[in-house]
């Protein structure tokens, strides 16, 4: 009898709710029982609201377990688990799970399935395919194939990363970089450390065709340090793929040479900024640098420089192998292709969800997340970060759409979705968005060091119900310099939750309506 | 945790060899082994990687990670933001400061308590960090229990 194989995730929402402990109870117990098994960590599905999600596999089939605990092993095993035996965790067929089928998996396709670790596995699930195609057509084909997908950059800006591989593909110079940014630190994102630790290869071999496209023979990535299990996992991927030969001299005979260097962070979120990210590579205080001149022209130590999120990079494997018309045809208007939604905070199905453009926040938080985790009703979601306005529930039939968003002031960034239930306090959530921007500000630009500053203390008077009105004036016209005169989005978009609040959730500010009805 | 001594900065360096644009890289090595970077760390780095002292102070005081000040044996550190806000952090932090008698950012007893700014754990929130691990669905009982555990490898 073949050994039945058992995934446990490795992956840091899993064994940060015991996916360690379950793994090691699978372990002891198989073996105190005689029983045959192979114990593969996984990357996670996604479906966080599930972990430990423990599958094991079955004529062919994964029937997964959810929210399993250490305590439940034995059980487990009683009920013959090796068998998908029936218990109270059992959730049946893992591709059946309804969070998972009914959403389009484009870059997060080996997320969850695969070993992340194992070569092999990756080979078997279309692995280095890209990458060979891609010395097969040439570079210039690989730039018209990213340039015809329509992919934008996904770490928030959506940039055009067709346009972006083309001007540094034109660059001159002789020293051209890959940076991949992986250091988010926007809260309510997780889809770039699922990515990492669920599918390294896969980031690995989006770098790898970006250096090839671009005549980079050099990349970087830039992780945070909040992050210790993805680093772990990245550099023992990184060192598999180089044992390989997929990364270093001349990868697999094609005569093209591209190697990896990994970088951690230190806790800066303004690092994830794509010149201050440059910045922080180059072993200095990540400071936001003046554009332009642009990364494409002059990024990682004056020369040519590709900036892309992880996400963007693990995106371009898949529309190598089945071309760029191919992810075009999905999504809307501008918006082309997948996202990765990050359904978080207090809701009741948190995870990653792969959909293509179009869909709506209402349907993201409603079908996929079930609402709020505490069963109250929605009062606002903040979507895009600690930078994205706070959107209440008559705007929840917006399309996930860059330009839709933006006409209603808001903005998709990275695809966080965090909820909140009616307790939100939202003048103090704007004055969050103030606090952390003074944290967290380079410094370099006024606006934003001393904007931020001032917009806390205008925003406490206005919560004590100091001179309401004057100081609703005064934070607006902050609002409007910083958003106007700031560097980068730091100071230029801590405005966007402020004003939505201003805007949505006035109300929050019981003491400053008063005044107004004297 | 030991105190960092002369001759293992010295071996840090080399490792990363004594290229000055590692300087982040350096100095991470070195909080995440030692905890903190102390005032004759700062020197040696400058003379060994020829920066100015000024360079080297610059990046440890611009980068939250890198304290200047020991901390304790346990480093427990409470996400703060937005998506550990909308399920109770706040709470969270009132009961650790409680129950741990000290305050944010503080040192007492062995325990340094920090705020961190997301851990990417935000479909399992309240989230915190202890002693470099990450822990989803954090309650009161939760964060007893780790605690305790912390102390009881102590």
């Amino acid at each position: 009898m073949s050994r039945t194989k058992i995934y446990v995730p490795r992956e840091t929402a899993a064994v940060s709710v015991g996916a360690d402990e379950v793994a090691l109870a699978i372990a002891q117990t198989a073996k105190k029982s005689g029983i045959d098994i192979e114990l593969i960590r996984n990357g996670s599905w996604g479906a966080s609201f599930l972990e430990p999600l423990v599958e094991v596999e079955v004529d062919g089939t994964r029937i997964a377990y959810g929210n399993v605990a250490a305590a439940d092993v034995a059980a487990m095993f009683a009920a013959d688990l090796v068998n998908g035996g029936a218990h109270e965790r059992c959730l049946g067929p893992t591709m059946e799970i309804p969070y998972l089928v009914n959403q389009d998996r484009w870059t997060f396709s080996r997320c969850g399935l695969i070993n992340p670790l194992s070569l092999p596995d990756f080979e078997l699930h279309q692995g280095f395919q890209a990458l060979t195609k891609a010395f097969a057509d040439g570079s210039e084909a690989v730039l018209q194939t990213v340039a015809d997908s329509g992919l934008r950059g996904r770490g928030g800006a959506g940039f055009p990363t067709g346009i972006k591989w083309r001007t540094v593909a034109d660059a001159v110079g002789e020293q051209k970089y890959i940076t991949c940014n992986a250091d988010e630190g926007d809260s309510g994102t997780f889809s770039d450390r699922i990515l990492m630790e669920g599918d390294p290869l896969g980031l690995i071999e989006g770098m790898a065709i970006a250096g090839f496209a671009v005549a980079a023979s050099k990349g970087y990535i830039y992780l945070r340090s909040e992050y210790p299990l993805t680093h772990s996992i990245l550099s023992r991927a990184i060192d598999t793929a180089r044992e390989a030969g997929w990364l270093g001299d001349d990868i697999q005979g094609s005569g093209f040479s591209f190697d990896i260097e990994l970088h951690i962070g230190a806790g800066s979120y303004v690092c994830g900024e794509e010149t201050a990210m440059l910045e922080s590579l180059e072993g200095k205080k990540g400071i936001v640098r003046f554009k332009p001149p642009l990364p494409a022209h002059e990024g990682l130590f004056g020369k040519p420089t590709v900036v892309n999120n992880v996400v963007t990079l693990a995106s371009v494997a898949n529309i190598i192998n089945l071309g760029g018309e191919r992810y075009a045809g999905m999504g809307v208007n501008r918006s082309k292709g997948t996202l990765a939604f990050q359904l978080a905070g207090n809701i009741k199905r948190g995870g990653l969800v792969e959909k293509s453009f179009g869909v709506t926040l209402r349907e993201l938080i409603e079908d996929w997340g079930g609402g709020t985790a505490t069963g109250r009703p929605v009062k606002a979601v903040q979507v895009g970060g600690p930078l994205g306005a706070y959107i209440p529930a008559s705007q929840f039939d917006t399309p996930m759409d860059y330009e839709a968003f933006t006409g209603i002031g808001a903005m998709i960034g990275h695809g966080g979705i965090v909820v909140f239930d009616d307790n939100a306090d939202m003048a103090e959530l704007a004055r969050f968005a103030m606090e952390f921007c003074a944290i967290e500000s380079c410094g370099k630009c006024t606006p934003c060091r001393i904007g931020s500053t001032r917009g806390v203390e205008v925003i406490d008077k206005m919560i004590s119900g100091q001179n309401c009105d004057e100081n609703y004036d005064l934070l607006v016209d902050l609002c409007d310099t910083m958003e106007d005169a700031s560097l980068c989005a730091m100071g230029g978009m801590t405005p966007y939750p402020v004003r939505s609040v201003l805007n949505h959730f006035a109300e929050d500010f019981a003491s400053s309506e008063e005044p107004k009805n004297e | 945790m030991a105190r960092i001594d002369k001759d293992t900065t010295s071996a840090i360096v080399a490792k990363f060899g004594g290229k000055p644009e590692l300087l982040v890289q350096i100095m991470a090595t070195i909080v995440n082994r030692f905890g903190w970077v102390p005032e004759d760390t700062i020197r040696q780095l400058a003379t060994e990687l020829n920066l100015s002292r000024a360079d080297v102070h610059g990046v440890v005081e611009y980068y939250h990670d890198f304290r200047t000040e020991e901390p304790g044996k346990h480093i427990i550190k409470i996400c703060q933001a937005e998506a550990c806000q909308a399920m109770g952090s706040k709470a969270l932090t009132d009961y650790a400061e409680k129950t741990l008698a000290m305050s944010m950012h503080d040192t007492e007893n062995d325990i340094t308590l920090e705020p961190v700014y997301c851990l990417g754990n935000c479909a399992c929130s309240p989230a915190i960090m202890a002693n470099g691990k990450t822990f989803g669905r954090v309650d009161e009982k939760r964060f007893n229990a780790i605690m305790d555990d912390l102390r009881g490898k102590a």
